[in-house]
């Protein structure tokens, strides 16, 4: 056999190992449903109102992200402390995904996931396959150490919905998150210049800025679903909150409302003026904000995890601050205030989970004001308890997502068809924004686009369809 | 010696056997199983749909799209990547001017050898990180070059119509290196002395390329070309990390719809498995009629 032959050979073994077809299948389709799985539990009690048994191990896997899993280790500590006898398995993973879905299907699930990040579990599937245990009795316990009121009580307005499917709370969302536009104080300060509250004064800053030499506007390029954001924020003050509920029902030419159009000719403004950073849609989500922080553009939006997610290369003293998108005029449905606040990093614990009472009573620790207090202090993140910043040192833009949040108070809005239709979000409107910011189609183009995703999502049955009211 | 060949052979065969039946056929065999059901990937239920999934497919123009995406790159991927491996191959090896037979590379060549072979030691998530800095449209190396020559800047993997190209350009930066070794070590083997017949002769360098080296080298080319069309059908990790698919789908491959289909934006694994059955065939019969086109008769000079 000669060289040539080996080679030949090699060529041919390799047809076998084509790409990463088997790869999808590494975990077999299981048996039978084996509903064996009963779950720990022990005597009810007034201290023990979720019936938790007090040996029972809990297992508890962290997505180690932004947060990373610090603050899970302390909660953690806090419930060993209640439960000296139980013994916890801690574990973080960057792929909750790949990690997990191997034992959802073998039905031995851990107890508390925090199904998070890029590698997140689609909740939509999670749910339609009823892989996820139903959390109300949580909500109805009395919280740990807020005398006087049930967990339900101390949560943030939003916290409930954002998390429910059909009416039935499944996901604890745990912390709290402002989106709006970004912006430096520090830059504003200096050179005169004030936050508009009205989309005619946003143009007229956005020309002065422009001016000056800078962008006005910088946006996660490959991640155009950002500027859906302010667009859509922008609508839902205009026309109202049912301008967010037909979408996230999913109602036909929902993204064609008045309210949508008016916002998309509003914001197709800053393209047609070229108030966007050029280069800009080449740009992924962290090299347009290194952008922004480095002074090329003045606005940009994200959530509120942007500050520390810009810890790095944010200049001393950049001070940035969150504020609601401008008003399109007087007519506006919402006042100027109101801004979209909704809970975010999602925690489960799966249907199937061996000591469900556990994973319940380990979110109770979690949403105690002790607990939530020390996630603030460790993440800087809001957390989903109603209060638990007071007292505490807050960074700059964290402490102007908090005053935001408050000037908004009763008015603010969330949608939530991303946690709906993950795909429609992350897939189909993404697109559409990428088009309509890079300015290669018009505000029509762009509603279009959108709705033939929503009614492409819509017309799939293989899709479970959730209603909000 | 040869009394003891059974043992032999079946001590060193059985266990990589036994591991290539569990972990590569059998995967292969359920997913064959898993296109035709409706898995949704996170509980042990499924139903039986038959080929529902594979009519699905058929009219999922997405999918249609990515396809479109990897025949292009089936085409451009081999053409391009063996024209420079072949190339820089030959220059390395027999384009120096120094010597009596014209046999040797050029000035430098052992440098350059190692340029070329350095992608390959690289992790591709690396490259892709790489760049993306190098194609970042204000402050990247090649915008900078384009900008200091008085030409345009585009926003390589901000444009529909740049972004898949300027992806392709990486895969072959990528991969040449590899292809320049693997030519090289095949030139290597081949007789001194026929070149220097050749030369004796007064053939030019280039017909000495296309008559003699390349015909030697067709065994070399031909695996080359399988390996390439098989890259090709793939690209997965590059187009992930670089521009996931976009913008507006127009960089997407097969590879991406699947793993968007089961872990990215949906959970449907019936379904991604079902695009994982259709890329197998398609790989499958790509690599047989590239084994079948570029059959020749075989030159043996030893």
């Amino acid at each position: 056999m000669n060289r040539r032959d080996i080679l030949r050979r090699t060529a041919a073994a390799s047809l076998l190992a084509v790409p990463a077809t088997g790869l999808l299948t590494g975990c077999a389709l299981g048996g039978d449903d084996n509903s064996t799985g009963e779950s720990a539990e022990g005597t009810k009690s007034e201290q023990n109102p979720l019936g938790v048994k007090e040996d029972a191990p809990l297992e508890v896997v962290i997505f180690n992200g932004g947060f990373g899993e610090d603050y899970a280790k302390a909660h953690e500590a806090m419930y060993t402390e209640k439960y000296p006898k139980a013994t916890i398995k801690h574990s973080a993973t960057q792929e909750i995904n790949k990690t997990l879905q191997p034992r959802f299907v073998d039905g031995t699930p851990p107890d508390v996931v925090n199904n998070s990040g890029a590698g997140q579990i689609d909740f939509n599937g999670l749910v339609s396959q009823n892989a996820i245990a139903d959390l109300s009795e949580l909500l109805d316990a009395p919280s740990l150490d807020v005398p006087g009121k049930t967990v339900r009580d101390t949560l943030l307005p939003g916290v409930v919905d954002v998390g429910s499917y059909d009416g039935k709370f499944l996901v604890l969302n745990y912390a709290y998150t402002a989106y709006g536009i970004w912006y430096s104080t520090k830059l504003f300060t200096d050179k005169g210049w004030e936050y508009p509250k009205t989309w005619d004064d946003h143009i007229a800053l956005c020309k002065k800025i422009k001016a000056s030499g800078m962008a006005p506007w910088t946006y996660a390029g490959k991640h155009p679903r950002y500027m859906s954001w302010p667009v859509i924020s922008t609508a839902v003050k205009f026309g109202g909150v049912d301008v967010a509920k037909a979408i996230d029902n999913l109602e036909p030419n929902a993204w064609k409302s008045d309210a949508m159009k008016a916002a998309a000719d509003a914001w197709y403004q800053i393209v047609k003026d070229g108030y966007i950073l050029p280069g800009t849609p080449g740009l992924d989500h962290v090299q347009s904000q290194t952008e922004w922080c480095r002074g090329k553009a003045a606005f940009i939006s994200c959530g509120s995890w942007l500050e520390s997610e810009q810890k790095k290369v944010t200049p001393a003293g950049f001070n940035m601050s969150v504020a609601p998108t401008p008003s399109l005029g007087t007519g506006d449905k919402l006042p100027f205030e109101a801004i979209r606040g909704t809970a975010s990093e999602p925690f489960m614990v799966p249907s199937k989970a061996k000591n469900q009472a556990g994973g319940l009573e380990y979110f109770r620790t979690m949403l105690s004001m002790k607990g939530a207090q020390d996630f603030t202090r460790k993440v800087s993140s809001l957390s989903a308890v109603a209060g638990s910043t007071q007292g505490i040192e807050l960074p700059f833009g964290l402490s102007t997502v908090v005053k935001a949040l408050d000037a908004s108070g009763n008015n603010g809005f969330n949608w939530v068809y991303n946690n709906f239709y993950r795909k429609l979000e992350r897939e189909l409107v993404d697109a559409a924004c990428g088009e309509f910011f890079s300015g290669r189609t018009t505000p029509a183009e762009f509603l279009e686009q959108c709705q033939k995703g929503a009614d492409q999502i819509a017309g799939d049955s293989s899709i479970k369809k959730y209603k909000r009211s | 010696m040869r009394h003891g060949k059974y043992p032999l052979i079946i001590t060193f065969l059985v266990p990589p056997l036994l591991l290539y039946g569990i972990f590569v056929l059998s995967p292969y065999l359920q997913a064959f199983q898993i296109s035709t059901t409706d898995w949704l990937g996170y509980s042990p239920s499924a139903n039986y749909v038959g080929l529902e999934n594979f009519g699905t497919l058929l009219r999922d123009g997405a999918l249609w799209n990515a396809v479109r995406n990897n025949l292009v790159l089936l085409v451009m991927l081999p053409i391009v990547t063996i024209g420079l491996g072949l190339f820089f191959a030959t220059m390395l090896n027999m384009g120096g001017r120094r010597g009596v037979a014209g046999v040797v590379g050029v000035r430098g060549s052992s440098v350059y050898r190692l340029v070329y072979f350095f992608p390959q030691v690289l992790s591709v998530v690396i490259i892709a990180l790489l760049w993306k800095e190098v194609y970042h449209p204000n402050n990247g190396l090649l915008n900078a070059t384009l900008r200091g020559l008085g030409l345009g800047a585009p926003t390589w993997l901000g444009d529909p119509r740049t972004a898949f190209w300027a992806v392709v350009a990486v895969m072959v930066w990528s991969n040449v290196g590899f292809y320049v070794v693997l030519f090289g070590a095949a030139m290597q083997a081949i007789p001194r002395d026929i070149y220097e017949a050749v030369m004796l002769d007064g053939a030019s360098r280039f017909t000495t390329l296309v008559k003699v080296t390349i015909p030697l080298l067709w065994d070399t080319v031909q695996v080359a070309w399988i390996y390439l069309a098989i890259a090709a059908l793939d690209g997965f990790i590059l187009i992930q990390q670089m521009t996931d698919g976009g913008p507006n789908h127009s960089s997407d491959v097969i590879g991406l719809r699947m793993y968007n289909t089961a872990f990215g934006s949906e959970t449907k694994f019936g379904y991604a498995s079902a695009i994982g059955v259709v890329m197998f065939f398609l790989t499958l019969s790509v690599a047989v009629m590239a084994l079948r086109a570029a059959r020749r008769d075989r030159i043996e000079y030893s």
